[in-house]
């Protein structure tokens, strides 16, 4: 089969690999039929990942049909329709069994590398790096995907590939932000970050209830996008965001602030990144740039929800007013399976179609091409769907 | 359980790790309780306190009293040196769903330890106490070595020792404890290894490729996935691209 495979800091290839054989006896294969490419991708294509492998196969964001299944699937059926969640999860440990989806204690073979470092494992996820698994990603014609009784999810049939495709990270992420916001009546909520992540958590947010989004980033397509979503929005070039966020508060802050960049300040182009990089390969600093300007932003007693994504340490954070103005905050891989039958229902109801972030449709071939326009935002790109 | 493990002091088993009454019943609820083992043994070995804890009756007891002369001598040539300090491991999961005598059950089939623990080539049983152990190692040989059951008390707790002429003298026990609120079975597994003289723990250590902390830590969660998910988790024989 045809794989996009990570060579190095910039360099993906697409190559002609083995197919994807089942390995356990709760696997299936699933024949890909569209798959994307996710900001975070661009964190192992900028080489920051120490744990990444030549050869490895990329991509998290996938579905397609199911072809094959493991002697131990007996709910699922070949020639189903799925959405494949980008974590893993086994479905019977004490974290997948309290809806914690994202913890599974059992799918990550490489737990004890994440160990050494952040005391516990997460799950594993699909391509993307040695540290969380190691397994071989859906940016391809076929991937194996474990524990496929829990994790695979049928999609019904009157829903386009578009519209379903970005359940399986994005849009559950943005939405568990947004509800990590713990959104009131008469709400203000702040969100840095209006990439693909950003724009979801923007229409989640009004989905449960916020009275005013605002957005902040400072490409014009990415704001003009959160507009669309019914966002106002501050362009962080023009506008010192924190005293704009005040006044337009009342002097009371926005009472939830939401970081969707992460250390990946890159991917939605916050300040030059390019000279931190390699600092954040010492895993020394992930740069919390967001994360201090929105916990000084927010509201007494507000909630902090982080979706963007850290890895490593963070230097100088402003611990004190996090404190002293008793803020809460909220954050995780997102619990995909969770929300995967309410989400896919909103968007059968028509409450939201998925589908308006994809700016470029590519064949698989042209992965390295997509890799390239997605990373330095040329052409407008927002979002690529590759189609195997 | 304490009491099982606390009011026999018959054992003979190695002079130097002889326990008084009371001491004996702090080791026992020790081994029973939830601290941390390892750091209340301090400096006792953990072969001495099991022996001592499970009492007499075994056939090795007494060639463990000869072969204290030995260990007399080496153990004060050994502190002198500073080679030859005993390694230990002290591990512990939760194991979801799943009852202490189903995990009990498994482990007391010693031959299905190889499935969790890879460094393990195979484990044959011998006799109702007795087994054959071989454990691979990264270069050269596999190595290795008798041990025989000390204490085996149905779905609690399973404790064994290397018998002589091992090539590392071992010895440890497995216990398997209901946690709280229906939160699952605790699993413990503390190990001690004495390597041969002169190999110190480093050494040891690249060996037998990973630490031993690190062997019993990946095979305890295997053990857990395979109890829990049914399957332990692999990314083995998965296609890649050019290396």
């Amino acid at each position: 089969m045809k794989a996009v495979c990570w060579h190095g800091t910039n360099q993906v290839n697409v190559e002609t690999v083995p197919d994807p054989k089942i390995l356990n006896p709760r696997d299936a294969i699933v024949k890909i039929t569209s798959t994307a490419i996710c900001g975070s991708d661009l964190h192992l294509y900028d080489g920051f990942n120490p744990t990444m492998k030549q050869g490895d196969i990329l991509g998290h964001e996938f579905m397609g049909e199911i072809v094959e299944l493991g002697s131990a699937v007996r709910n699922k059926q070949i020639g189903d329709r799925v959405v494949v969640p980008f974590t893993i999860s086994c479905g019977s440990c004490f974290f997948c069994s309290r809806d914690l989806w994202s913890l599974c204690d059992n799918s990550n073979p490489n737990a004890w590398m994440v160990e050494q470092v952040m005391g516990h494992s997460p799950s594993g996820l699909f391509g993307y790096s040695h540290l969380t698994g190691g397994y071989a990603g859906g940016q391809a014609e076929y991937a194996r995907v474990p524990f496929a009784d829990v994790g695979l999810f049928k999609v019904p049939d009157e829903l386009t590939d578009e519209q379903l495709l970005f359940l399986t990270d994005i849009f559950p992420t943005g939405y568990m932000a947004a509800e990590n916001c713990n959104i009131q009546p008469g709400d203000t909520v702040a969100v840095w970050g209006c990439g693909p992540v950003g724009q979801f958590a923007i229409r989640s947010a009004y989905l449960l209830g916020a009275e005013r989004v605002i957005a902040i980033d400072r490409v014009p397509e990415r704001l003009q996008m959160a507009q669309a979503g019914g966002a106002e929005t501050l362009n962080y070039d023009e506008t010192e965001v924190g005293e704009a966020l005040n006044e337009m508060t009342g002097g009371r802050g926005p009472d939830s602030v939401m970081d969707a960049v992460g250390m990946e300040a890159h991917g939605a182009g916050l300040e030059g990144f390019y000279d931190k990089a390699m600092q954040a390969v010492r895993m020394e600093t992930d740069r919390p740039t967001v994360l201090r300007q929105a916990i000084v932003a927010c509201r007494k007693g507000g909630t902090v929800s982080v979706p963007g994504v850290y890895t490593g340490f963070v230097d100088k954070i402003p611990m004190g007013a996090f404190m002293n103005k008793g803020l809460t905050m909220k954050t995780g891989q997102t619990h995909v399976h969770r929300y995967l039958k309410p989400l896919t229902e909103r968007i059968q109801k028509g409450e939201i179609d998925p589908s308006f972030l994809i700016t470029h449709r590519l064949p698989l071939e042209e992965a390295p091409h997509a890799y390239e326009i997605f990373k330095h935002k040329r052409d407008s790109c927002v979002k690529v769907v590759l189609k195997p | 359980m304490e009491e099982n493990l606390s009011n026999q002091q018959n054992s003979a088993a190695d002079n130097s790790n002889q326990a008084s009454v009371g001491e004996q019943e702090r080791l026992g609820s020790l081994i029973a309780g939830g601290a941390m083992v390892l750091m209340g043994l301090q400096q006792r070995s953990l072969r001495g306190v099991l022996m001592s804890l499970a009492g007499g009756g075994l056939a090795y007891h007494g060639m463990a009293g000869k072969k204290s002369w030995k260990d007399a001598v080496q153990g004060k040539l050994e502190s002198a040196t500073g080679m030859g300090q005993s390694i230990r491991v002290e591990r512990t999961v939760t194991i979801q769903n799943q009852s202490p005598e189903t995990l009990y059950q498994f482990w007391r089939n010693l031959e299905n330890l190889p499935t969790v623990m890879k460094h393990l080539q195979s484990v044959t049983v011998t006799s109702p106490t007795r087994s054959h152990w071989v454990a691979n190692l990264p270069v050269g040989d596999a190595i290795e070595w008798d041990a025989e059951i000390i204490a085996d008390q149905e779905n609690r707790l399973i404790s064994w020792a290397s018998v002589e002429a091992a090539d590392v003298e071992n010895s440890g026990f497995v216990r398997f404890q209901p946690s709280s609120h229906n939160r699952g079975t605790e699993v413990k597994v503390v190990m001690e290894y004495n390597p041969p003289a002169g190999i110190v723990g480093a050494t040891f250590a690249k060996l037998f490729g990973e630490s031993p902390d690190q062997q019993i830590a990946d095979g305890l969660r295997h053990f857990k996935m395979l109890m829990e998910a049914g399957e332990i988790a692999t990314t083995e024989g998965q296609p890649h691209g050019q290396r």
